[in-house]
């Protein structure tokens, strides 16, 4: 018998850590001397009071997508994948290689073509934390985060001395040429008010169908069933001789494909050259994205669009009152990462006791009321 | 404190999981110096209710008298002050530590350890003595048998001063003459004054040892009489409400061609040789059984033959065709698709996938069969409409594909497991513990099943720790021990005490 009805787990409990994080975070902002209340509309209308706040929001949110399937495909075969960081900036590396060394006649053959080095280029990096995950027992979690360290010097290094126009002192690649140009949000969404310069871009199609294709794969295909049933137990999945090795393999090629693909949004389609720190955590948020998702792709949409809103918010947050800084501003969406994802728990088990007791007073009244 | 006074007197006990009422309005009455047994199915509340004399759940209602006072028991500690001990199925010891440390932990009188040692040491020397349950104080756990274990867990609670037992299901990982043992210390402690509640399902035991028994059903406490005044099938019939087959009725076996045929097979495991050099043949139309204490490389047999874990050596053939049992333990697909079918012996970690929906497991291992899959996708109306039609023809209850394999009973699931692995008819079907943690109504619908796969013509390969079965079951009997397969017996030309001398690594010659 299941604790709760289903639509208190996957909205009200959800809900409920937001609202207490915003609380704290109320709290926070109250104890530096600042209205709480301002604050929170600031925040709001920031993300979502102008097309420009969409704009933002919505391309913030692509980023979450992408890297919330990342670790949320990886969770269903319980791999707790949290080198969507390193994967990414990976990812962005294929992208950049690419876009740089062909003349490509047009963006969608560009974009096909960048959609495949991506999530190759990330799956590759992804393959060595998961080979050493089935083959040696290195724990995923401790591999993963290493490669992070690693991507991020790797492409410093890259940048410096690689890809750094001659001349000119910025970390950079040169500019992609004007033919791989993704259509903005202005081109196919102009009617809305969208302008030219917001970074929202066709990639988000890209995430919304990676979506789709995330909930066939998983929950459709005889992969994802075995890889839900690996994720379950592994030794049935042993039993019904669903290889542990190909399955963490697979998944974890996946999971850093959908990673790498989070560079589309950013390195192709809003900086249009190959930057330094470009993922800017996003590989991060896309954990507390999947665990506040609950690793359902459409949670994982709802989820990444408040992180894209905070993003976004928090952004106009400290432009309009400066005595929040940037500082303070993180520690707002710390504070919504730590209550959905880590203190998740302590939302759940008053929540199923307050849902049993109901029921057993609504059993108690209809047993009695026949009698009486 | 009256001395006439039951030891335990429990009043109206109710208590609810949930929608679950897994104790109902129990009442029960247990004399000083008396073996109470308590039976029951599984889920009939038997655990709880111990629980509850225990401390670990709280009742909703009722009242516990120890000794004709009222005394709550609000957690484990109060039990203990109470003088109630319990000893798990599971033991609750610290492997890599002595005797003595286990017997002190939890029970140190202060914060050096020497002088509570010291202190334990005479004492259990004096329990050993008064109760015969010799043990060397300064023995390693993990160096000694499951039978001095379990001792050194009763020790334990004579430590606390323990004046009532709770066993549960204590005979479970016992050979015959490690049981006999027990039972021996358990009527000395019951000269020595001691109350001990034995909580079993075999029936035999009950019979054995206990003075009173009391039956449990769905929640309640049914009948309690004086063993003597009783018989196992009266029991079996209280238990299940119904009257049961004990005995499984079959005819004599006519066996075919070969089907599988092992020779000198050895396997290696966690650096551990599990299987020393096993030969056998199976053939059509023979049920094979393998008996032996849980441990003795049974387990590895069966993970071999099904593809789960590699052999190190040896050879297995089938059809004399060789079976691949090399391949790093990933060949399950390959032995299903020769026609091998295999019930594991541990449902809930290996033949199921809890969280799973019953059609999503009546599927498991097979899901690659065409039938459940349209093109690239799984075909989920086509599994829904097979785990019904399953359902309906295995009797598993309730007949819901849509419920979740975790919210089925012991015996419902391990119908489901034998529902998939059996209607296939395969060549030859293994199976591990076919009815370990199962209610008497399937277990013995369970046998009959097997029994109809045999007549059909088709190899078995039973493994099982309860005697009772594999006798009932098997054409041909072979005991296991220590990763050897020690003697070949034919069901009717042998005994339980037989038996259980090879079980414990007792050879003919030596016998």
């Amino acid at each position: 018998m299941d604790k709760m009805p289903k639509w208190a787990d996957v909205i009200l409990i959800p809900l409920i850590s937001v609202v207490l994080a915003l609380v704290v975070s109320g709290l926070v902002v109250a104890l530096i001397g600042e209205s709480p209340w301002r604050a929170m509309q600031v925040m709001v209308r920031g993300a979502f009071g102008s097309a420009y706040g969409w704009g933002y929001t919505l391309y913030y949110a692509t980023n979450f997508i992408f890297t919330g399937l990342a670790v949320a495909v990886a969770f269903h075969a319980r791999l707790f994948n949290i080198g969507g960081e390193g994967q990414a900036a990976i990812g962005g590396l294929g992208v950049a290689i690419i876009l740089l060394n062909v003349a490509w006649p047009h963006w969608t053959i560009a974009l096909i073509a960048a959609l495949v080095f991506s999530a190759a280029f990330a799956a590759a990096w992804a393959a060595v934390p998961a080979y050493l995950q089935a083959r040696r027992g290195s724990h995923i979690v401790i591999t993963t985060i290493m490669f992070n360290y690693i991507a991020s010097a790797l492409l410093v290094y890259l940048l410096v001395n690689v890809f750094r126009v001659d001349g000119s002192m910025a970390p950079e690649s040169a500019r992609f040429a004007e033919t791989v140009h993704l259509p903005g949000g202005g081109d196919f969404a102009g009617f809305l008010g969208f302008s030219a310069t917001t970074p929202l871009n066709v990639s988000i199609f890209l995430a919304l169908a990676a979506c789709v294709l995330v909930w066939v794969l998983i929950w459709r295909t005889r992969l994802g069933y075995e890889i839900r049933s690996f994720g379950h137990s592994e030794s049935a999945a042993v039993y019904a001789g669903i290889s542990p090795y190909r399955i963490t393999m697979i998944t974890m090629l996946i999971s850093g494909g959908l990673a790498g693909m989070m560079a589309i949004n950013v390195v192709m389609g809003e900086a249009e050259r190959l930057v330094l720190d470009f993922v800017e955590g996003a590989g991060f948020v896309g954990i507390a994205v999947a665990l506040m998702g609950r690793s359902h792709p459409v949670g994982v949409v709802l989820a990444a669009l408040l992180f894209g809103a905070l993003y976004q918010g928090g952004a106009e947050l400290q432009f309009e009152m400066p005595a929040i800084s940037r500082e303070m501003v993180v520690v707002i969406q710390a504070l919504v990462i730590l209550f959905t994802g880590a203190l998740d728990n302590m939302v759940r088990m008053p929540m199923e006791s307050l849902f049993l007791s109901l029921r057993r007073r609504r059993e108690d009244a209809a047993r009695k009321t026949p009698a009486e | 404190m009256t001395p006439t006074a039951p030891a335990i007197e429990l009043k109206g006990i109710s208590k609810s999981f949930g929608p679950v009422q897994a104790n109902r309005d129990i009442s029960l009455s247990v004399a000083r110096g008396t073996i109470h047994g308590i039976v029951g199915e599984n889920g009939a509340g038997k655990s709880t209710l111990m629980s509850i004399l225990y401390g670990f759940y709280k009742a909703d209602r009722g009242e516990i008298f120890i000794n004709g006072t009222l005394t709550p028991i609000p957690d484990s500690q109060a039990a203990i002050r109470a003088g109630i001990g319990m000893v798990h199925q599971h033991f609750k010891l610290v492997e890599n530590f002595t005797v003595v440390e286990n017997v002190i932990l939890g029970a140190e009188d202060g914060a050096f350890l020497t002088p509570s040692i010291a202190k334990a040491r005479k004492t259990l020397t004096q329990l050993s003595e008064d109760y015969g349950l010799r043990v060397d104080p300064d023995a390693i756990i993990e160096d000694l048998s499951v039978g001095h274990q379990q001792r050194v867990e009763i020790l334990k609670q004579l430590y606390r001063h323990a004046d009532i037992l709770i066993l549960d299901e204590p005979t479970g990982v016992l050979t015959p003459t490690e049981a006999d043992q027990l039972f021996r210390i358990l009527e000395r402690l019951r000269a020595e004054g001691k109350t001990i509640i034995l909580i079993t399902h075999k029936l035999r035991e009950i019979m054995d040892i206990t003075d009173t028994v009391s039956v449990m059903r769905r929640g309640e406490m049914t009948n309690t009489v004086k063993t003597a005044d009783t018989s196992p099938a009266e029991l079996a019939e209280m238990m299940v409400g119904r009257k049961v087959l004990l005995q499984v009725d079959k005819t004599p076996a006519i066996p075919g061609e070969v089907v599988l045929s092992v020779q000198d097979l050895r396997v290696r495991h966690g650096g551990v040789d599990r299987l020393k050099g096993v030969s056998f043949d199976i053939r059509r139309g023979e049920i094979f059984g393998i008996a032996g204490v849980a441990g003795n490389g049974q387990t590895e047999l069966l993970e071999v033959l099904g593809g789960m874990i590699s052999a190190s050596g040896g050879s297995v053939t089938m059809f004399g065709a060789p079976l691949d049992i090399s391949g790093g333990g990933a060949n399950g697909q390959t032995r299903r698709a020769r026609g091998i079918g295999h019930v594991p012996e541990d449902r809930q970690t290996e033949g199921l996938i809890m969280p799973f929906e019953a059609w999503e497991n009546v599927a498991f291992g097979y899901h690659k069969d065409p039938k459940y899959n349209a093109g690239p996708l799984m075909d989920h109306a086509a599994m829904q409409a097979d785990c019904a039609d399953k359902m309906a023809r295995y009797d598993v209850r309730p007949p819901n594909p849509r419920l979740p394999a975790r919210n089925f009973s012991g015996g419902n699931q391990q119908k489901i497991v034998v529902a998939r692995e059996m209607d296939r008819a395969p060549d030859l079907l293994l199976v591990g513990q076919p009815t370990r943690g199962v209610d008497i109504g399937a277990i013995e619908f369970i046998h009959k099943q097997i029994i109809a796969l045999r007549d059909q013509g088709k190899a078995i390969l039973l493994v099982s720790v309860e005697l009772d079965e594999i006798i009932g079951l098997s054409d041909r009997i072979a005991v296991m021990f220590d990763g050897r397969i020690m003697g070949e017996r034919l069901p009717d030309q042998t005994d339980q005490n037989e038996l259980g001398l090879l079980m414990a690594g007792v050879t003919e010659g030596a016998a």
